[in-house]
């Protein structure tokens, strides 16, 4: 107690507060991020998704960074060609690079997921927040729209969709894809919400925040959404992961990206017929394709653990 | 600080000569799919500045209902106030409009809840979290707002208040928790306290530090405390009146001293007869036979019929008993109080 009196005492009225004083030895952490980061420098798995994190969007950003050739740079002459100089997965069936392919290929990947995400993540935060809060026949409302929105099937809505968005032919399709994704992905992700900010509304703190003093914009901001986002964020992770593999099947199906665009589903779409002939073209962008879906899955689970302190 | 007592001043009606508190015919409703159940059937009582209320009863009676009407933080459905008056210094709370209303929370009656590791906010520190309440109603910076829940941490007796500042509620320990909640009921300087069995989850020692940290800040302060429990012993030490309630009625109004001496109300007696006592070692412990009533089917007549050894015909037949007086200041629902009280 006398080492705080003293701290006290140098302290000028105006004056900014020392450094606190850890009184025990135990290093604490002085906030959520703080204490968050502490658990995950620990974390293998955060470590082991996030350097694979880093790698794919460094991919996406600056290709010519991994010494990559020309995607584009294609004949015939070197028609399944086994690999060479740069080219180190060999060619595909159109004389293509696969390495240089596969490298560029990871942007239109990652601009679709991140994207798409995004946007399934805010309609599905205001659908999941709005009907678990307000209740009553909002919430009615809000879910009956939800259930119809799940109802519709998926590859059919998205097959019309995005064949609707994309008619302009000298478009890549990026567009088109990322909101089919965002406007069809979020429903899961309502739901959730939902019923965490639903468990989290009887709570007693919002009770005791209430009697607090405050009103309903503090209460669901400040208490009820940072206590029900976690479950709503690993969601948001794995939608991120089933984006991008979506993204290849529909560009696996004809009716993703489109034109000059690169990128694996359209990679594995064209190397399916010769598999049998030259596995390679298929094989890499698929493996790429899969270490990505997992490294955001993994970094989306580590970050939930670390931030819920429920689970501490 | 100037702001809000002058919003507070402009509240219509308010008379500084009226009591602190004062709860009317208060009567609480559920209306759940299973039918209406009536939590509250008439609570009546009054607080003056520096006064202990102790609400004691069963659970399920209606006594944590009772502190969140008077609040008003009612889950509302299923739960409404269906009749009464809560008045603050001649201010009837429940005609005030919420957002009037959400300003007398915290300023002038606050409320401790029972369990305060689920009543703090999870995913902020303590330091946050009190300081978020004078940033928010007193407008004060965030490095004010720091010294002043330093300060106030200090004055609820945490160890090292400003170390723990950046500690979340899961850190602290069960007293320690109580504390921190107790300091930020007190932040914003309540004229009444509600504490809501503010020791339940506590084990003895611990209890007992808590009751007297609340007693000297109330000294501290002249705030008029409620304290709700049902442990009598925590109530003898600390309460000046002690209000009986059962099935949502207040059965028995008296001075602390006199309702262990004499009870007048033949469940207070039953709940005295049941504490263990020392010089009746190795004997069966008196307990009061049956379950309270479902709030759902109340017995006609006196709620406590069933159970009470004391019932005749006229206790089985509406209307329930009136609170006959038994002294100046004290009130029993008995029709055989006179009984009750000579044995």
């Amino acid at each position: 107690m006398s080492d705080l009196e003293a701290v006290a005492a140098t302290q000028g009225p105006t004056g900014q507060p020392p450094e606190p004083r850890h009184v025990d030895k135990r290093d604490k952490p002085r906030s959520l991020a703080g204490d968050a980061w502490n658990d995950l420098r620990r974390s293998k798995v955060f470590w082991f998704a996030a350097i694979l994190v880093v790698v794919i969007v460094a991919m996406a950003a600056f290709p010519a960074l991994f010494g990559a050739g020309d995607p584009r740079d294609c004949a015939l002459s070197r028609q399944h060609g086994s690999p060479s100089g740069t080219a180190f997965f060999g060619y595909d069936f159109q004389g293509c690079d696969v390495y240089a392919k596969t490298i560029y290929g990871a942007r239109a990947s990652i601009e679709v997921g991140v994207l798409a995400t995004l946007l399934s993540g805010v309609i599905g935060l205001a659908f999941g927040l709005g009907a678990g809060y307000f209740g009553g026949w909002v919430d009615a409302f809000l879910s009956r729209f939800v259930d119809i929105v799940l109802g519709i099937p998926f590859l059919l809505a998205a097959i019309v969709l995005a064949k609707r968005l994309s008619s302009d032919p000298t478009n890549n399709g990026i567009t088109a894809v990322t909101v089919t994704l965002g406007v069809l992905g979020w429903t899961t992700a309502a739901r959730i919400m939902r019923s965490s900010v639903i468990a989290s509304k009887n709570q007693d703190y919002v009770a005791a925040a209430r009697m607090l003093g405050a009103g309903p914009a503090r209460l669901m901001m400040r208490h009820i959404l940072p206590n029900s986002i976690a479950a709503f964020i690993v969601v948001l992770t794995i939608l991120l992961g089933t984006n991008i593999a979506t993204e290849a099947t529909l560009s696996f199906l004809g009716i993703g990206l489109k034109g000059d665009a690169v990128s694996w589903g359209i990679a594995i779409s064209e190397a399916g017929p010769y598999v049998r002939v030259a596995p390679a073209p298929l094989i890499w962008p698929s493996v790429f394709l899969a270490a990505t879906v997992l490294a955001f899955i993994m970094l989306g689970d580590a970050i939930r653990d670390a931030f819920d302190p429920k689970l501490r | 600080m100037t702001n809000i007592t002058a919003q507070i001043d402009a509240l219509p009606g308010l008379d500084p000569h009226a009591p602190l508190l004062e709860v009317t015919n208060l009567h609480v409703e559920f209306r759940t799919q299973y039918g209406i159940s009536r939590a509250v059937n008439g609570a009546n009582f009054k607080l003056a500045p520096g006064e202990t209320l102790a609400i004691l009863g069963e659970s399920g009676c209606g006594k944590s209902v009772t502190a969140q009407a008077i609040m008003g933080i009612l889950d509302s459905p299923p739960g409404f106030v269906t009749q009464g008056e809560v008045k603050y210094r001649g201010v009837d709370l429940q005609k005030l409009p919420e957002n009037e209303r959400r300003k007398v929370r915290a300023n002038q009656i606050a409320m401790i809840f029972q369990d305060a590791l689920s009543a703090l906010n999870p995913v902020f520190t303590v330091g946050y979290q009190l300081g978020e309440l004078f940033r928010v109603h007193r407008g004060m910076s965030r490095g004010d707002a720091k010294r002043r829940s330093v300060e106030l941490l200090d004055q609820v007796k945490i160890p090292a208040a400003r170390a723990r500042i950046g500690d979340f509620p899961h850190q602290f320990s069960g007293g320690m928790r109580q504390r921190v909640m107790i300091a930020m009921a007190l932040a914003l300087d309540p004229e009444v306290l509600i504490a809501d069995e503010p020791t339940t989850a506590l084990d003895v020692t611990v209890q007992a530090q808590i009751m007297g940290l609340l007693a000297e800040l109330q000294q501290q302060r002249n705030m008029g405390l409620i304290l709700i429990t049902h442990d009598m012993g925590v109530v003898a030490d600390v309460a000046d009146r002690i209000s009986v309630m059962y099935a949502g009625k207040v059965v028995e109004e008296a001075p602390v001293y006199d309702i262990y001496a004499r009870p007048a109300h033949p469940y207070t007696k039953a709940l005295l007869e049941s504490i263990p006592r020392l010089d009746k070692k190795g004997q069966e412990l008196n307990v009061i036979r049956g379950l309270p009533p479902a709030l759902t089917a109340i017995p006609k007549g006196c709620a406590f019929n069933p159970r009470c050894a004391y019932a005749q015909d006229a206790c089985r037949q509406d209307p329930a008993p009136p609170p006959h007086i038994v002294a100046p200041g004290r009130t029993a629902r008995c029709h055989f109080w006179t009984e009750v009280i000579g044995e």
